[in-house]
């Protein structure tokens, strides 16, 4: 995947390196401003077999702060942020390729270096017996759970 | 002749009734079939006619879509193009709570049994820390009687559908303001038909799509307050049930 941008960080950033379970890697710059989810609103994307994106709602857009065109067809891991420790996401995948729903607290990064916080559930997309791809939906958190995510995930990463 | 049973999510707009019975003549000598309606004053009465196998057409709401869908066989026709399913949660007008997350535990709420719209309105407190743990509910048979427990102080939020809320008269809409809307936009309504009637599902869908360019269609369409009638594919509704699935308790 594409290294982050500097021309598209907004306010003062630290530069890290990403490194996916795939062996690859990706410079990410991060900055300490958070948007919270609008109340009301559901975060929707949908992904084939492999993660790959093949479908998200606007409001997916907006929070994410890229472009449609830059997100359908990415891995989703284009949202992953370094302080998010990589074993909840082998929980995560490890749940719905066992045919499960999965939930959890997600700090994900933005295309201007900025993180949003949702309580995230994803679901294995059964079409005749067969999983066929995936689906998440995420909504806004309350604070409290947002802390405890925070402090646990300080502990694993 | 066979007779087929039809029947409306019972949280149709009251003043739509007549248009249910309008709707079902027009479609009956349209396709030329016995189609008897049955509109059911609750959500637990229609459930046991689903349970029973007792309908073959049914305008379902986006939660029971599921169930007959996935363990019922229904196959969906067609949708409303001018309705999604939104969720309000609003407060007396004279309320000091301006956001969600100013609502504390023990928050007293009115609702009906309406699911989808009790599920969306309960994730919309979550940022509050609120769930049904630690929050007391009224259920009430209508909307009306949610708006009363706002005006009377008996509920700190109620909650609505956008298009109920929408549809309360001025007098009692004055006193309430909304709290929080909802905007998911992919949850709607629709109409879905049984095993028994599958063979006919193609026709009913063509002969809903072609309403809207038919002066008599035209004039049912607006009893219903519906723009026109949009085809409603497997793998889209299949796509709402999996939505719903993922906001369905774990
Ligand atoms: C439907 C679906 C939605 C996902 N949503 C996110 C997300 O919002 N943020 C995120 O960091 N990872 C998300 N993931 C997990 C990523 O695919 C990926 O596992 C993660 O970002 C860590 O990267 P890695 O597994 O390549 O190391 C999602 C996966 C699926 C199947």
């Amino acid at each position: 995947m594409q290294d982050m941008k500097p021309d598209n960080i907004v306010g003062e950033h630290r530069e890290q390196t990403l490194s996916f379970h795939d062996g690859t890697q990706r410079k990410v710059f991060t900055t300490e401003t958070e948007t919270p989810i609008p109340d009301g609103r559901l975060i929707v994307s949908r992904t084939d077999l492999k993660g790959m994106i093949t479908h998200v709602n606007r409001s997916f857009i907006d929070m994410s702060a890229y472009q449609e065109e830059e997100l359908i067809g990415e891995p989703h891991n284009i949202l992953r942020h370094p302080d998010m420790p990589s074993a909840a996401f082998k929980d995560l995948w490890d749940t719905v390729q066992g045919g499960k729903k999965w939930h959890g607290y997600v700090k994900n990064l933005r295309n201007d270096g900025g993180y949003y916080w949702v309580y995230a559930t994803v679901i294995p997309n059964v079409r005749g017996g067969k999983i066929i791809g995936y689906t998440s939906v995420r909504r806004k958190p309350s604070r409290k759970k947002v802390l405890e995510a925070e402090a646990l995930y300080k502990t694993l990463s | 002749m066979m007779t087929y049973n039809f029947s409306v999510s019972p949280d149709f707009n009251p003043s739509h009734i007549s248009g249910w019975y309008i709707f079902n003549t027009w479609l009956q000598r349209t396709i030329n079939e016995d189609i008897h309606l049955e509109l059911y004053d609750n959500f637990e009465l229609q459930r046991k006619a689903i349970a029973d196998d007792q309908l073959d057409l049914i305008y379902a709401n986006p939660f029971d879509a599921a169930l007959l869908v996935r363990e019922k066989g229904f196959t969906p026709i067609a949708c409303p193009s001018n309705q999604s399913d939104e969720a309000i949660i609003a407060v007396n007008n004279e309320s000091t709570i301006t956001t969600i997350e100013a609502l504390n535990e023990g928050t007293r709420i009115s609702s009906t049994d309406d699911p989808d719209v009790r599920m969306m309105c309960m994730i919309m407190l979550e940022p509050a820390g609120l769930g049904s743990h630690n929050t007391v509910l009224n259920q009430r048979d209508t909307y009306v009687l949610v708006a009363k427990d706002l005006l009377k102080g008996d509920a700190d939020v109620g909650f609505f559908l956008e298009e109920t809320y929408n549809d309360l008269s001025d007098f009692i809409r004055k006193d309430l303001r909304p709290l929080v809307r909802s905007q998911i936009q992919v949850i709607h309504h629709l109409l879905l038909a049984g095993p028994k009637l599958a063979h006919k599902r193609d026709e009913i869908a063509a002969v809903l799509l072609a309403m809207k360019d038919d002066s008599k269609g035209k004039g049912v369409l607006e009893s219903l307050n519906f723009e026109q009638w949009n085809a409603v594919e497997q793998e889209e509704t299949e796509f709402m049930i999996d939505l719903m699935d993922t906001l369905t308790a774990e």
